[in-house]
Order: C-alpha cells, then sequence, then structure tokens
C-alpha cells in the first residue's frame, strides 16, 4: 500500500501514551509537566524502547515544554532532533509527527516523541479571552474573542450556503457522544446526551450552543515515531504511518482566528483541501478507501466543512452525508471519532484523535471498526495551517 | 454611547496599520490598497498579495456593505461583556473594497433580525480611550424591506 511519495511507509508510531484526562482543574497538585512526563515514560513504555533511546522531540503551537527541557528533566542523554510547528492548537498535531517523522526516516534521530500537554487548571482557559498573536486590533474591540466565536461565522456561513442545519450538528454532538460511552477514558463516559438535552442548551455563539463546543481538558499525550526497520523488533504493534502532510491554502493565514479575509470561495471551508489531496496522493489512496476517521472537532461546525474538504463528499453535501448516520459506529459509512473525539473524549489539541486512530488501527478501540485498515487522522479546523496523517494496519 | 462598555478591550495599532487607525480618528474609512495594481487588502500588511508591490495606498470607501457573516455571542468570555445578554459579531463585506470584509457589530438591530446578505452603512462608535472605530447599522433599504 501506498506509492513510495514523501515518507510514505517509512516510519511507524510505535507507541502511544496518555494521562487521565480531567475537567480544566482537576488536577490538582498536578502540573502541567509532571503529566507530560508521565505521557512520554508510558509512550515509551508501549513502543517497548528504551527512554534513554529517545533522541527526538516534537511538538506544535501554544506547547509550553521545550525539548532540552523534557530531555534533561528525563535524564535522557542526547538530543539530535527538536522542532515545533508554528501556529496555535491543533492544526499542527499531525504536521508535529510529520517532523518527526521526516527526522526519522532521513536518519537524523532514531526515536522521536511527538507531545502536547495542557494544564488550564494551572495556566489560562481556552474558552476565555487571550490576546491575539496577530492582527487582534481587528478582532477584540468587536467582541471576537475566542474560537468558538470564530469558527461560529465561518459555519454560519456554510449554513447559509448549503442549508447545513442544527439538526446536523445535532447529529455530529450525539453521535460521538454516544461513541464516548464506551470508552471509560472519555471525560464524558457515563454523561449521556439526547436530543432534548443538546437542543434545551445555553447558546455560547450562535450557531454553536454548548455540546457544539470540545470540552476544556487537563491531561497529556504523547506518540513515539520509529523507523519501520526498527518496528520489526517491537514488542507491541506499530502502526504504519502511510502518508501525513501540511499545507495552507492561498491567502487563508490565520482564517477565523484573524481578520477573515479568506477568499470568498474558501470562506466555509476549514482551508483542507490542499492537505487532503496531499495526504490520499502520498499514500495512493482515495478517501473510499478510509475505513475509519478521526476528524478534528473542536466545534461541531468543523466536521461539515471537513467532510467536504477531504472529499468524503462534494461541496454542500456533508449535511446529507450526516444526517444518513455516516458517521456513526459500528454501521456509518466512515464511523468518526470513535472515541468520543474531542467532543467527547477530551480536549488535547487532537493528539487523543491520535492515539485513537493508533487504537483502531491495533484493534483495540472500544468502538473497534471490524477489519479496519486505514485510519484518516485530521488536524486543526480554525487558523493558519492543517496537517493530516493517515494510519494503516 | 458605545456598542460596548469602557472595560473593553481598544485596538492597539501595530506597525502596519496605524494609518488606518488614524483615518477613523478623522472618520473616514481608508483600506490599503496596493499603487500599481490597485488590489486592496486587509488587514494591512507591507506588500501587495497580487503583484508584490511594496507601493501603497490607503482609499477612503463609503462604509456601506452587506452581511457576510455573523454570529450572536451569549458566554460572556471578557469581563468587559458580562454584563451584555448578547452581542452580535458580523464579518462585512464592503462596497468597493475587492473583497475586504472588516469584522464589526451591527448596531440597532435585535438579534433574530440579523441576516447573512442585509444591506448595512458604517457608523462611528467611540471608545473609551477616544478611538473612533468602525461599526455598522442596519441601511435604510432593509427597514422597509
Ligand atoms: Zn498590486
Amino acid at each position: 500500500m501506498g506509492n513510495g511519495q514523501g515518507l510514505a511507509g517509512k516510519t511507524v508510531i510505535a507507541g502511544v501514551g496518555q494521562t487521565e484526562y480531567g475537567k480544566r482543574g482537576a488536577m490538582k497538585g498536578r502540573t502541567e509537566l509532571s503529566l507530560l512526563l508521565e505521557a512520554i515514560t508510558r509512550a515509551a513504555e508501549d513502543a517497548g524502547i528504551p527512554l534513554d533511546e529517545i533522541d527526538g522531540f516534537t511538538s506544535f503551537g501554544f506547547e509550553r515544554h521545550e525539548p532540552v527541557l523534557v530531555q534533561a528533566t528525563l535524564g535522557i542523554p542526547e538530543l539530535r532532533h527538536s522542532s515545533i510547528v508554528w501556529g496555535g492548537g491543533g492544526g499542527g498535531s499531525t504536521a508535529a509527527i510529520m517532523n518527526a517523522a521526516m527526522a526519522v526516516a532521513t536518519g537524523l534521530c532514531r526515536n522521536a516523541v511527538v507531545y502536547r500537554s495542557i494544564c488550564q487548571g494551572q495556566y489560562e482557559r481556552y474558552g476565555q479571552f487571550r490576546p491575539r498573536p496577530a492582527f487582534g486590533a481587528f478582532c477584540s474591540p468587536f467582541g471576537l474573542m475566542t474560537p468558538a466565536q470564530m469558527t461560529a461565522l465561518t459555519t454560519r456561513r456554510h449554513m447559509h450556503l448549503y442549508g447545513t442545519s442544527r439538526d446536523h450538528l445535532a447529529e455530529i454532538a450525539l453521535t460521538f457522544r454516544r461513541h464516548a460511552q464506551r470508552n471509560p477514558k472519555a471525560i464524558m463516559y457515563g454523561k449521556p446526551l439526547d436530543r432534548e438535552t443538546y437542543f434545551a442548551a445555553r447558546r455560547i455563539a450562535d450557531p454553536f450552543h454548548l455540546y457544539d463546543c470540545c470540552l476544556e481538558t487537563d491531561g497529556a499525550c504523547a506518540v513515539v515515531i520509529t523507523s519501520a526497520d526498527r518496528a520489526r523488533d517491537l514488542a507491541n504493534q506499530a502502526v504504519k504511518l502511510l502518508a501525513v502532510a501540511q499545507a495552507s491554502g492561498p491567502r487563508w493565514s490565520l482564517g477565523p482566528m484573524g481578520t477573515h479575509n479568506m477568499p470568498v470561495d474558501d470562506y466555509a471551508s476549514i482551508n483542507s483541501k490542499a492537505v487532503g489531496r496531499l495526504v490520499f496522493e502520498q499514500a495512493g489512496l482515495t478517501p473510499s478507501d478510509i475505513d475509519v476517521a478521526q476528524i478534528y472537532d473542536a466545534f461541531t461546525g468543523l466536521i461539515p466543512m471537513a467532510l467536504e474538504d477531504y472529499g468524503f463528499c462534494g461541496r454542500g453535501e456533508s449535511g446529507d452525508f450526516i444526517a444518513a448516520g455516516n458517521l456513526s459506529w459500528p454501521h456509518g459509512g466512515l464511523p468518526s471519532n470513535t472515541s468520543g473525539g474531542l467532543l467527547s473524549e477530551a480536549y488535547l489539541h487532537g493528539m487523543n484523535l491520535v492515539i485513537e486512530g493508533v487504537r483502531q488501527m491495533r484493534g483495540t478501540s472500544t468502538c473497534q471498526v471490524e477489519g479496519a485498515e486505514t485510519c484518516l487522522v485530521t488536524s486543526g479546523g480554525g487558523g493558519g495551517h492543517k496537517s493530516a496523517a493517515i494510519l494503516g494496519r | 454611547m458605545s456598542y460596548f462598555p469602557d472595560e473593553m478591550p481598544v485596538p492597539v495599532a501595530g506597525p502596519d496599520d496605524g494609518p488606518f487607525w488614524e483615518a477613523c480618528r478623522k472618520r473616514e474609512l481608508r483600506i490599503q490598497c496596493c499603487a500599481d495594481c490597485g488590489t486592496f487588502r486587509h488587514p494591512p500588511v507591507p506588500v501587495c498579495y497580487h503583484c508584490r508591490s511594496q507601493n501603497t495606498d490607503w482609499k477612503q470607501v463609503s462604509g456601506d456593505g452587506e452581511v457576510f457573516s455573523y454570529t450572536i455571542a451569549t458566554h460572556p468570555t471578557h469581563p468587559a461583556v458580562k454584563s451584555m445578554a448578547s452581542y452580535n459579531v458580523a464579518v462585512v463585506m464592503l462596497d468597493g473594497a475587492g473583497d475586504v470584509r472588516l469584522i464589526s457589530n451591527v448596531m440597532e438591530i435585535a438579534d433574530e433580525n440579523l441576516s447573512i446578505g442585509m444591506r448595512v452603512k458604517l457608523c462611528w462608535d467611540q471608545l473609551s480611550d477616544g478611538q473612533l472605530v468602525p461599526r455598522f447599522v442596519p441601511a435604510q433599504e432593509n427597514a422597509h424591506g
């Protein structure tokens, strides 16, 4: 499988590690760094690779822990690669895997860990106003303060153009919450959601109400990348990285996290047409070859736009695709966010979606798609560039 | 009266957008455009994305436009807006400025009456530090439609 372009097939995800996930503030007495070190240690253990042999360290925008600090804290003798993907939030999570895979594939380092740690109990809250990195003068004085409001604007336009409705958004929220009911690691495990409660919830930023918005989570995730050669000797099942890519389309800039001057034709999108094309080309696959997907769902409204950008349906056709139950495990055509996603499992800027992708390829998901051989993992829905990976069995 | 309470963040001009805010203080809405090929761009940056010229004009526009998208924000995400039950944020496509859109607010309208495509016109709103910022009100043609 794969046509040998780019990084296709050269590296694997050898191990994954996560801490317990908690609602922001729930990790009493734990620092963000301690969560991170736990996740990295677990990922190395899961891979069966000694921590001393982890010599690459990659993350993405908003990460607060510089690799040399992580290396020194863990007593790792030598660092050979460190990098961070630009941009805030989730658009960089699989791009950080891409950087790790590049470093491993070229032999610059042997084993690289990709990580994200968030402790909103210790630091700022994502659901509250934070000064913008750029162009804030054109946003904050007009009340555009948070990602919910920013992506509400692109979602509203998508609804206007294509008839996407709150019923479609409800179907997404309810489906992913149902998946979370089978996942004991999910924050919303044991907390089912019904239609009535969904529609009765308080409004956050129209068209988004409470259950259209992701969780605010404290926790950490880490993933260990190694070479396809090394993978043969490992105890645990390594997952193939069939493709991984990063892209941004023309004039997208910061997109909804900036001043909303994206090209008019791309406005009601998540800027992922290019990365979708690249990742499928690299793997030598098409959307119909994907058995299961983990789609970046910081807000329900990102899902219809993602389905169209990645080519699972035509422009404007995602409402019908969703209404037909395609996202639902086990019978949908494209079971998605099978751990509960960012809406109902945890919000680790998409790194938890990568871990669920690995579980699907190992056959260990709590909503396991029978015989699944390919999993698409997408990163980002709001500002800046986007990235994606296709994992293989 | 300003659309938001006084505690709201005020614009802090960066290196490239000073002329925009300066024009606002004179009640002029000026959008950056390329002095060579005429392409409008926003937010202000030093080079034209179309022809890459750094020769820059600031063209005055009428401030008429239409709502390109909008949201009604209810959840208070900043201390300044805690006293407001809700407010709107609108992306306004300006007339006569290519595809330039401004993030702003439509005043003098009930939440439920906002819609994509509705015509709006410019009004000036003074902030706590004296800065004038462009906001919008429904255009007459909507009021009777
Ligand atoms: Zn030009």
